[in-house]
């Protein structure tokens, strides 16, 4: 009797969210919020403030797909999720995307049934370890302690690598990046790999970072991006599209705080009026309205002003833009044409 | 309940099915199982549906393909190339290790404290009181990563020990060496060994340790025939022969001859490149997991033990004490006996606690079967269904077989109380 | 006595002697200390070691404890503080993450100015539960909050419209005129069956619309909250209170179950008990985590903090049942067959007599079973909710406080202890009070 009753009301309450179906979008939209998967906390990429704010570089894909399908930037419910419950909350409709610095595999693609949207981080695995060792080249390895995140694809990527090159490690499993960055710290291990972006957070953040140097051996490519379910291609169609306008935007010079005046009126720039729906439909093919790549960008500003606010290298995680940079500048980012 | 109608006159009526006390048990057996049968119907039918809508199909064939992941602390060899399934046995044979670790100590630990707290030293029982009252109010992950922290954050690092003038110096006759990866303690090694024997293709044993126990074994035999021996005579004559040394020799004499012609020595800790070589190595995040876990239950030991003694009756101590016994003798020989009559049963659910509380293993990296099979092989497979369902019945399976174990040693002690 | 030497003595004292005071070492604080601390070298060693290992322990803890740093905005600013004050490498702690994030460790990410309602849910809780365990000492009138309030607790929690848990709370309205109304006429079974139908009608088909009806005349209500923005410690206490809450009569079907003869009831609930607690919760969180969603219906999705509850449910209702069942075993057998005498049927029998008894001797195991999900809540970290120890990690993922540990542990370590000691304390003086009563 009790448990009905205490379900009944539960339920009453809201708590039982409604059904995920194919339409993501009309979901959301009903909804009224987007459910954005992150992580617990990676320094520059998301982690709560003290306001219960969510900040971070990945934050802010979601920040700008909120502020394209719904209109405002803070019509999000961020769901924390690890290394374990990422997939299962995607695959099960909890989430409508994953921005969780996952990287792109076939596997992950293929057989886990998602689709990536597109790649907002070109990262890779590095190593990082203490000046003092001497260590200059990641072939010096041959019998150190290596730290290492489970449940990432880097715990492979390591076993394969020394495999490889003949050499002995002792693995040292860490759930999470504040735990390892203490053990190492302490030099329980004498070395901690992860992706290099998160290596050069984890640095940044040292008391001093110039005592720990990054190895030059890249072991693997990383792709990170966003992803959703597979089988939705208008919800997919819309992270993707909007990714590229981000990436879209700093390449035509398109800021947070010039993007009124110019969807203001048309430009003599055809791609950029057709992005902010000063000329043709491309809003309506996607499903929403003309203006949605104007909030997007408004939001928190083009890729470039995302990426300098969160990781780059005025903040303390201090990366520079290197393989993200855009492809007119010798990067890998290229945003297919809005036509 | 008893009625005086004759009811086999009547003749049936559905109603009865509900009313009549002889069939409304087996009506309610009847719905009950249904009931059962339906939910679990029911989620099986969800359940496929679910998963077909995923495009996966529940199968066990990942279990035979390699791992790919490496694991720092393993019983038996183990590779990355090794299939999921060993790994995962790999992780069992972890679990059980830490398992039984913790559960000797938390004993060894909680009837100490829980004896000491009783003491008439108003200090000592008061710190006891304290100890029990801090470790038993706070969640054990808690203890567990605090302790990791403690571990990582006041023992000195490999390189510490490196040097002419080293930081850091190794323990105990500088044969053991306590780092903050490990505790590198020296191994027994032979010069003329046996080699390993291969069972069943699974994993190897040494045979040099099976004919030492063999050796030690055919010893205690001997011993006891000796005594059995001396007690007859006792029993004709009156008089016992000595025999202790006799019997120690019998003990001792075999294994030294075994360990002397397998050319036994001890292999010391060295410290080479990154890390020490050579000697045992535990790990941390062993020793952490294992120093919370039984630091936490001995907690909750002490309390049982402690209410245990209060249950045993002040008359047997007076009793004892008039008998001439010293107070420590009063203790082993009359009150912790009948005390643990009372003990066991809690102490039995204290230890499935322990074993269970062992799967948070995955918050210090320790790779037990939580951190293997339902922690790696998941994320790299995906294959939650199947994971989740052996982890949970593996576990099953061992807290169900320490209560049979501990069931069947309580009623032992029981009737031997009778 | 009859010495014959001591007769032959010239002189015998004929008065007493005045009582002396006994020696110095004796009484007062020498004698005290003598006779607890250093009677006998045993205990002398004991003392001294124990003296050792206090001193041991605090000289190290109070000098990190004491530390100026409570205004510090990040980890650099403590460190330069410490420096500044500091001889070259004093470890002290920094205090200035408790002042800025204790309120998160506290209500998660609940919204700031709605502070009042999860406070006051946990003060009605008090309320609430007054009733039953203080029952001595609080007016009867107080049993009516303890029945409102599972339905003032979600309401204030999540907030909605009013009228949601007025509607829930009509279905047993319903009910009970059910019960009344029809039950001298078709007896008592089938107007029993008809009220559970009833109520099952109402609540799956026409209270929701109903409420909504209400809700759009008459707008009552409070801001929705969603369960995400729940975190800290109010998350724990949240589990826990809840999953007691609805374990409690499963654990009573579950025990009763058990102790029945009718052997397919019996074996499902010893089956059920015995898998619950054979296996770590851990692995039932996981279940909860990535599996939970697979078992029901496709399309339902319950959000995660609904699924952790439903699985610490299942997990504590396996304990209560075992718990209840000790109750039931302490019971004298003369209660039962008390009961039978009276005529009293099974149920009759249970609610009259048998439950009223087992369950106030089963209080202090209830509360242990508590103490102990409430401890265990914490493995909610594990599958990334932001319990105290999850919120430990994403503070430090924050980059002014990255490299915290000890001040957050400690500070989650002390209100855990609070929690869980003076809960203890209260089992045991409900347990001694027991024993005096059954007396």
């Amino acid at each position: 009797m009790k448990k009905s009753l205490f379900l009944g009301t539960l339920t009453a309450a809201g708590l039982a969210a409604g059904m995920s179906a194919a339409a993501t979008l009309d979901d959301v939209k009903a909804r009224g919020t987007l459910n954005c998967g992150v992580t617990t906390g990676l320094v520059g990429f998301a982690a709560p403030n003290a306001n219960g704010r969510w900040e971070g570089f990945d934050v802010a894909v979601c920040r700008a797909v909120a502020a394209a399908v719904l209109g405002d930037e803070n019509a999000i419910e961020f769901v924390p999720t690890t290394g374990k419950t990422r997939f299962t909350a995607l695959a099960s409709g909890e989430i409508d995307m994953l921005a969780r610095n996952t990287t792109w595999t076939f596997s992950r693609d293929v057989d886990l049934g998602f689709e990536f949207a597109g790649i907002n981080y070109y990262d890779g695995q590095g190593f990082m370890v203490p000046k003092e060792l001497g260590v200059t080249s990641a072939k010096e390895l041959n019998g150190a302690t290596v730290c290492i995140q489970t449940g990432t694809t880097t715990e492979l990527n390591l076993a394969d690598w020394f495999r490889k090159n003949n050499m002995e490690y002792e693995p040292v499993p860490i759930e999470t990046n504040a735990e390892a960055q203490q053990q190492y710290l302490a030099r329980a291990c004498d070395v901690y790999t992860t992706d290099s972006s998160g290596l050069a957070a984890t640095r940044a953040t040292f008391e001093d970072p110039s005592a720990h140097v990054i190895l030059p051996e890249i072991i693997s490519k990383e792709p990170l991006g966003p992803l959703v379910r597979h089988g939705d291609n208008q919800w997919g169609d819309i992270v993707r599209w909007t990714l590229n306008a981000l990436i879209a935007a700093e390449e035509f010079g398109i800021t947070s705080a010039n993007v009124e005046e110019l969807a203001s009126e048309p430009t003599d720039s055809p791609e950029i009026n057709r992005m902010l729906g000063t000329e043709g439909n491309l809003g309506e093919m996607l499903g929403l309205d003309k203006d949605w790549a104007v909030r997007a960008i408004a939001a928190g500003g083009n890729y470039g002003e995302i990426f300098a606010r969160h990781i780059g290298e005025s903040t303390p995680v201090g990366l520079a833009r290197g393989l993200n940079a855009q492809w007119t500048e010798g990067g890998l980012l290229y945003a297919p044409p809005f036509r | 309940m008893a009625s005086h109608t004759d009811p086999s006159k009547e003749s049936f009526r559905p109603s009865m099915l509900i009313y009549d006390t002889r069939y409304r048990g087996m009506t309610i057996q009847i719905v009950a199982l249904i009931g059962f049968l339906t939910l679990l119907g029911w989620i099986i039918n969800n359940t496929a549906q679910n998963l077909a809508d995923l495009g996966m199909r529940p199968s066990f064939g990942f279990l035979m393909e390699p791992a790919g992941y490496d694991i720092n602390q393993t019983l038996i060899e183990y590779q990355n190339q090794d299939s999921h399934l060993r790994a995962a046995f790999i992780g069992l044979l972890n679990t059980l290790l830490v398992a039984v670790m913790g559960c000797a100590t938390a004993t060894i630990l909680g009837v100490l404290i829980g004896i000491l707290r009783l003491s008439k030293n108003w200090l000592v029982g008061r710190l006891m009181t304290v100890y029990v009252e801090t470790f038993r109010n706070v969640p054990v992950l808690l203890w567990i990563v605090f302790t990791m922290a403690i571990l990582i954050e006041t023992f000195p690092p490999p390189s510490a020990f490196r040097g002419d003038d080293p930081e850091a110096t190794m323990a105990v006759f500088n044969s053991v060496a306590i780092t903050n990866r490990g505790v590198y303690v020296p191994e027994p090694l032979f010069t003329r060994g046996l080699g390993d024997l291969s069972v069943f293709g699974l994993f190897q044993i040494s045979i040099d340790l099976i004919v030492i126990l063999a050796a030690l074994f055919a010893g205690i035999w001997a011993a006891r025939k000796v005594r059995q021996r001396a007690d007859r005579i006792q029993n004709a004559t009156g008089v016992r022969p000595t025999t202790w040394h006799f019997a120690l020799g019998l003990i001792v004499l075999p294994v030294l001859i075994v360990l002397v012609a397998l050319g036994f020595h001890f292999g010391y800790p060295a410290l080479q490149g990154f890390n020490f070589q050579g000697g045992i190595y535990m790990r941390n995040s062993l020793i952490a997991l294992w120093l919370a876990l039984s630091i936490y239950t001995s907690a909750f030991v002490a309390e049982i033990v402690r209410a245990g003694i209060l249950a045993v009756s002040h008359g047997q101590t007076e009793a004892a004490s008039a008998l001439g016994l010293r107070p420590n003798r009063v203790m082993s020989l009359v009150i912790l006996p009948q005390a643990l009559r009372v003990i066991v049963p809690p102490l039995i659910s204290q230890y499935l606690n322990l074993t269970k509380n062992s799967s948070l293993a995955i918050a210090v990296g320790y790779m037990d079967i939580t951190g293997t099979l339902m922690g790696i092989t998941l994320n790299q497979t995906g294959r939650a269904l199947e994971t989740l369902l052996l982890g949970m019945l593996i576990y099953l399976a061992i807290s169900l077989s320490i209560s049979a174990v501990m069931n069947w040693y309580n009623n032992r002690v029981k009737l031997v109380e009778r | 006595m009859s010495d014959p030497k001591k007769a032959s003595v010239a002189y015998v004292r004929q008065t007493i002697l005045p009582e002396q005071a006994p020696p110095g070492t004796a009484i007062g604080m020498i004698g005290w200390i003598r006779a607890n601390l250093f009677s006998g070298w045993f205990n002398t060693v004991l003392t001294l070691l124990s003296i050792l290992a206090i001193y041991g322990l605090l000289s190290v803890i109070l000098p990190w404890l004491f530390s100026p740093t409570w205004g510090a905005q990040s980890l650099d600013e403590c460190r330069e503080i410490i420096a500044a004050t500091f001889a070259e490498g004093t470890s002290k702690a920094c205090w200035g993450v408790i002042r800025d994030r204790w309120i998160q460790l506290l209500f998660g990410f609940y919204p700031s100015e709605m502070y009042w309602r999860p406070i006051l849910a946990f003060i009605l809780l008090g309320v609430a539960l007054a009733p039953i365990l203080f029952s001595e000492r609080t007016p009867r009138k107080f049993l009516v909050v303890t029945a409102l309030y599972p339905f003032v607790m979600p309401w204030l929690l999540w907030g909605g419209s009013i009228w949601v848990p007025v509607a829930v709370m009509a279905g047993f309205a319903l009910a009970y005129a059910v019960l009344k109304y029809t039950g001298p006429r078709m007896g008592t079974l089938s107007s029993t069956l008809l009220a559970v139908a009833v109520a099952l009608i109402w609540w799956l088909f026409l209270a929701m619309p109903v409420a909504g009806l209400v809700q759009s005349a008459i707008p009552l209500g409070l801001t929705p909250v969603v369960s995400r923005d729940f975190g800290g410690m109010m998350l724990s206490i949240i589990i826990g209170v809840v999953a007691i809450g609805f374990s409690l009569p499963i654990g009573i079907v579950l025990a009763l179950g058990r102790k029945s003869d009718l052997l397919i009831v019996k074996a499902l609930c010893v089956g059920f008990i015995e898998f619950i607690r054979g296996v770590p919760l851990i692995t039932l969180l996981f279940v909860a985590s990535v599996l939970l969603n697979i078992f029901l219906p496709p399309g339902t999705d319950f959000d995660i903090i609904l699924r952790v509850i439903i699985m610490a449910t299942v997990f504590a209702s396996a304990y209560v049942a075992e718990v209840i069942r000790g109750g039931l075993a302490a019971l004298p057998a003369g209660q039962y067959e008390a009961a039978d005498a009276l005529g009293l049927d099974y149920w009759r029998a249970q609610r009259l007599v048998i439950m009223p008894q087992a369950l106030k001797i089963s209080i202090p195991g209830i509360v242990s079973t508590f103490i102990g999900l409430f401890k265990d809540t914490t493995l909610v970290s594990i599958i990334g909710l932001l319990d105290p120890l999850g919120l430990s990690n994403a503070i430090r993922a924050d980059s002014d406080w990255n490299g915290i540990v000890w001040e957050l542990y400690s500070f989650i370590a002390l209100m855990f202890f609070v929690f869980c000691f003076s809960m203890s304390r209260y089992s045991m003086y409900l347990e001694r009070k027991l024993q005096t009563e059954t007396r």
